[in-house]
C-alpha cells in the first residue's frame, strides 16, 4: 500500500513537471519566439455600446540572454499618441523596467511596473497580456488532454496579487499557442476571455495574427490585428536605450 | 507676412508625408478679485499644426501654433514668447552624420533631469505663464532655437546643446499674470509690464548645456553643466531700473531608477551666479540645490508621487549683511514638498489629477487640479484650476494669488 502511495506520488508530480513544461511551451511560443521581431499592431477598442477607439503602432521586440526581453512599441494612432514611444526591459526574476516618451515635452519618464494588471493603453489587453505573464507564479493542472487540446487549470500561488481567481487554459497540441483562456472570479464565475482568432506561418514560426480578448461582465472587447510580421536577422540592442526614446529609429520603423 | 507663413505651411502640409495636430478653445477665469489683471486669464482658439517630411537622410519637423485670442488685452507678435497670432513650437532638422552620433538642429523643445515640475538642471526656458494660466502641461516646455548632438559611445553618452543666443524662459512679467517685485516693493500687471534688459548679442550671448549619462544596471545617472544666464530676470540694473539676466554656471548630477515598489530619484545642483568680491543685493545669490523624488502606483490605475526640494543660499551671511535695512529677509533655505495623485478611471478615458506644491519655509502653495476627459480619440475635455495661497505678498507661490484659476478646455485632434 504505502508502495502505491509513493508511486502515484511520483507519478503525479511527473504530471506536474509535464504540466509546468506545456505551460512554458505555450509561454514560449506566445512571447518568445524567434530571437527579433518587428509587427505593426492595429487595435480595436469596442465598448459596450459598440463606439470604437484606435490603438496603432509597430512594435519590435528582442530576446537577450536568460530570457530577458526588450519591446520598443512607436505609437502612431491615435493622433494624440502619434510619436509617444513605451520601452520595456522585462526580466524573469524582477521587476521590468518601462519607460514611457512623450514627443510634445521631449521628456523620458521612467514608469514604475507594480501592477500588471490593469489596462494597456485603455484596452481590454492587461499589461501582462502584452508582455506574458510568467509561468511560474501560477500552479498548473492538466484537467483534459483531447484530441486538440492540453486543457489546463492554473491558480495564482499569490492569490492578492491578481484579480482572478484561476484561469482554464486551451493550448493547441500542434502549435502550443494557447487558443482560449477563459478567467474565472472568486464567484467561479467567467468574466474574461482571451481568443486566438487567427494564426499564420511566418518564415516558419506559427504566429498569431490576430487575437481578442473580451470582458465579459462590461461586454466590451479589442480585437488585435498584426501585420507585418518579420522575424529578423537582427535588431540592434542600442535601438531598446534613450537615445531612440527620442528619435524614432525610422529604418525599422519602415 | 502671416499670410505668407499661412500658405507655405497648407503647402508643405499637402505634400508632407506626416501631418498631425489639433484644435483647440481654451477659456480662463480668474476666481479673485482682481487689481492688476483682467478678469479672463484665456479666451483663445488655437490651432496646431506639425508635419514632418523625410529623406534618407534628414527629417524635417515643423511644429506651429496658431492663435486667435478673444482677449481685449492682446499680446503682439512675438516669436520668442509665443505671444500674438503664431507660435512656433519647433522647426528643426535631425540628422545621424554618424552613426555614433545624432543632431537636431533648429527650434526644439528639449528637457532633461529628474524633477516633476521642478527643474534644478533642466535649463532650458519654460513657459511660466502658460503654466499658471492652465495651458496644457506640454506648454510648460517652451521652445529653445539651438544645436543639439548626441554623442553615444559604448556606455556613455553625451548632449551637447549650444544656443548661440540666450533664450529665456517666457517668464512672468505682469502683462499675462501679474506678479510681486521686491525692488519696488509693489505689483506688476498688465498695465506695469515689467521691463527687462535681456542679452541680446548672437554668440556672446550665448548658452551651453552638457549632459553626461549612462545607465548602470537599470539605475540611469547623469552629470549636468551649464553656462549662460538666469532663465528668469534674477537681478535689477539701478542704472536703468530693469530687470537683469545675470550671468550663471550650473554644477549638476542625477540618478533615478527603481526602489522597492517604485520610482526613486535624486537630483543636485550648483548654481554658480554672477561672482563679485562684494554681494550685490541687487542680483542673485549662488544657491544650492537638491531634490529627491518616490513614485508608486498604490492602487489600481492610482499613482502617487512625492518630492522634497530645497534651495539653499550660499554666502547666506554675506547676503543678509549685503541688504538695505528694512528689506525683505529671505530664509537661508527655501524647502518645497509635492504630491502627485493620478487616478485614471472608465478604461483611462477619464484622468483626475491633482498636484500640491507647498513651501513650508514661505508657507505659501500652489494647487493644480485637473479632469481630462476623452470623448473619443479625437475629442477631449479638460476642466481645471490653480489655485495660490499664501499670507505674504513677496513669497513665491502667494504672489500669484490674484492669478487664482479655473479653466476649461475642448480639443479636437486629427
Amino acid at each position: 500500500m504505502k508502495y502505491i502511495i509513493l508511486l502515484l506520488g511520483a507519478l503525479s508530480s511527473l504530471f506536474a513537471i509535464e504540466t509546468q513544461e506545456i505551460v512554458n511551451k505555450a509561454l514560449d511560443t506566445t512571447y518568445y519566439q524567434g530571437k527579433h521581431l518587428k509587427a505593426k499592431a492595429n487595435m480595436t477598442i469596442v465598448d459596450s455600446l459598440g463606439r470604437e477607439r484606435i490603438r496603432e503602432a509597430i512594435i519590435l521586440r528582442s530576446n537577450f540572454d536568460d530570457k530577458k526581453q526588450k519591446y520598443y512599441v512607436y505609437f502612431k494612432k491615435p493622433s494624440e499618441m502619434k510619436k509617444m514611444v513605451f520601452m520595456a526591459h522585462k526580466r524573469v526574476d524582477a521587476d521590468d523596467d518601462r519607460w514611457l516618451y512623450l514627443p510634445a515635452l521631449d521628456l523620458v519618464k521612467r514608469i514604475a511596473a507594480s501592477d500588471d494588471r490593469t489596462s494597456f493603453v485603455g484596452s481590454d489587453f492587461f499589461y501582462e497580456d502584452v508582455s506574458g505573464r510568467s509561468g511560474y507564479e501560477d500552479t498548473h493542472e492538466l484537467l483534459e488532454s483531447n484530441d486538440q487540446f492540453f486543457v489546463i487549470k492554473s491558480t495564482p500561488k499569490d492569490a492578492n496579487s491578481v484579480e482572478f481567481s484561476y484561469f482554464i487554459s486551451e493550448i493547441d497540441k500542434k502549435t502550443f499557442l494557447p487558443m482560449n483562456i477563459t478567467y474565472f472570479n472568486s464567484k467561479n464565475k467567467e468574466y474574461r476571455k482571451s481568443e486566438i482568432l487567427e494564426v499564420k506561418n511566418i518564415q516558419g514560426y506559427n504566429t498569431i495574427t490576430k487575437a481578442r480578448m473580451s470582458n465579459v461582465i462590461s461586454k466590451t472587447y479589442t480585437n488585435v490585428l498584426y501585420s507585418s510580421i518579420k522575424y529578423l536577422e537582427n535588431i540592434s540592442a542600442k535601438i531598446y536605450t534613450e537615445r531612440y526614446l527620442r528619435k524614432a529609429p525610422k529604418k525599422y520603423l519602415k | 507676412m502671416l499670410r505668407f507663413i499661412l500658405i507655405v505651411l497648407v503647402g508643405l502640409t499637402l505634400n508632407a508625408a506626416e501631418y498631425n495636430g489639433y484644435v483647440e478653445s481654451r477659456v480662463g477665469v480668474r476666481l479673485h478679485d482682481n487689481t492688476y489683471s483682467d478678469k479672463m486669464t484665456m479666451s483663445e482658439l488655437r490651432l496646431q499644426l506639425g508635419i514632418e517630411e523625410e529623406t534618407d537622410d534628414l527629417t524635417f519637423t515643423l511644429v506651429s501654433d496658431f492663435i486667435a485670442e478673444g482677449l481685449d488685452n492682446k499680446q503682439s507678435q512675438n516669436f520668442h514668447d509665443g505671444t500674438g497670432p503664431i507660435d512656433l513650437r519647433q522647426a528643426n532638422v535631425e540628422v545621424s552624420p554618424f552613426e555614433w552620433m545624432d543632431m537636431k538642429m533648429g527650434r526644439q523643445i528639449i528637457t532633461w533631469g529628474t524633477g516633476d515640475l521642478l527643474f534644478i538642471n533642466d535649463l532650458f526656458p519654460k513657459d511660466w505663464n502658460a503654466f499658471i494660466k492652465g495651458m496644457n502641461t506640454e506648454y510648460l516646455k517652451a521652445p529653445t532655437d539651438s544645436i543639439k548632438a548626441s554623442l553615444f559611445f559604448d556606455d556613455l553618452s553625451l548632449d551637447i546643446v549650444y544656443t548661440p543666443l540666450f533664450m529665456s524662459d517666457r517668464y512672468v512679467n505682469g502683462e499675462a499674470v501679474s506678479f510681486y517685485d521686491r525692488s519696488t516693493s509693489s505689483f506688476y500687471g498688465q498695465d506695469n509690464i515689467l521691463q527687462t534688459d535681456t542679452p541680446n548679442k548672437y554668440f556672446s550671448d550665448d548658452e551651453i548645456a552638457l549632459r553626461l549619462y549612462r545607465s548602470i544596471n537599470a539605475y540611469e545617472v547623469a552629470l549636468y553643466y551649464y553656462n549662460g544666464f538666469w532663465k528668469s530676470p534674477s537681478g535689477f540694473s539701478a542704472a536703468s531700473g530693469e530687470a537683469r539676466f545675470d550671468t550663471l554656471s550650473v554644477y549638476g548630477a542625477s540618478i533615478r531608477g527603481v526602489l522597492a515598489k517604485g520610482i526613486a530619484s535624486a537630483e543636485i545642483g550648483y548654481y554658480d551666479s554672477e561672482s563679485s568680491a562684494v554681494i550685490d543685493p541687487l542680483k542673485r545669490n549662488s544657491e544650492f540645490r537638491w531634490l529627491v523624488g518616490y513614485e508608486q502606483e498604490i492602487a489600481t490605475e492610482f499613482t502617487a508621487s512625492v518630492q522634497y526640494y530645497e534651495e539653499i543660499k550660499d554666502d547666506y551671511k554675506e547676503y543678509k549683511n549685503a541688504l538695505p535695512s528694512g528689506s525683505i529677509i529671505d530664509d537661508k533655505t527655501r524647502q518645497v514638498i509635492t504630491l502627485r495623485l493620478t487616478k485614471y478611471l472608465l478604461k483611462q478615458d477619464l484622468k483626475l489629477s491633482y498636484f500640491q506644491f507647498y513651501s513650508p519655509s514661505d508657507k505659501d502653495a500652489h494647487t493644480r487640479l485637473g479632469v481630462i476627459y476623452k470623448f473619443n480619440d479625437e475629442l477631449i475635455s479638460e476642466v481645471g484650476a490653480n489655485i495660490f495661497y499664501g499670507d505674504k505678498d513677496h513669497t513665491f507661490y502667494s504672489q500669484f494669488r490674484e492669478n487664482t484659476n479655473a479653466y476649461i478646455s475642448l480639443r479636437y485632434a486629427y
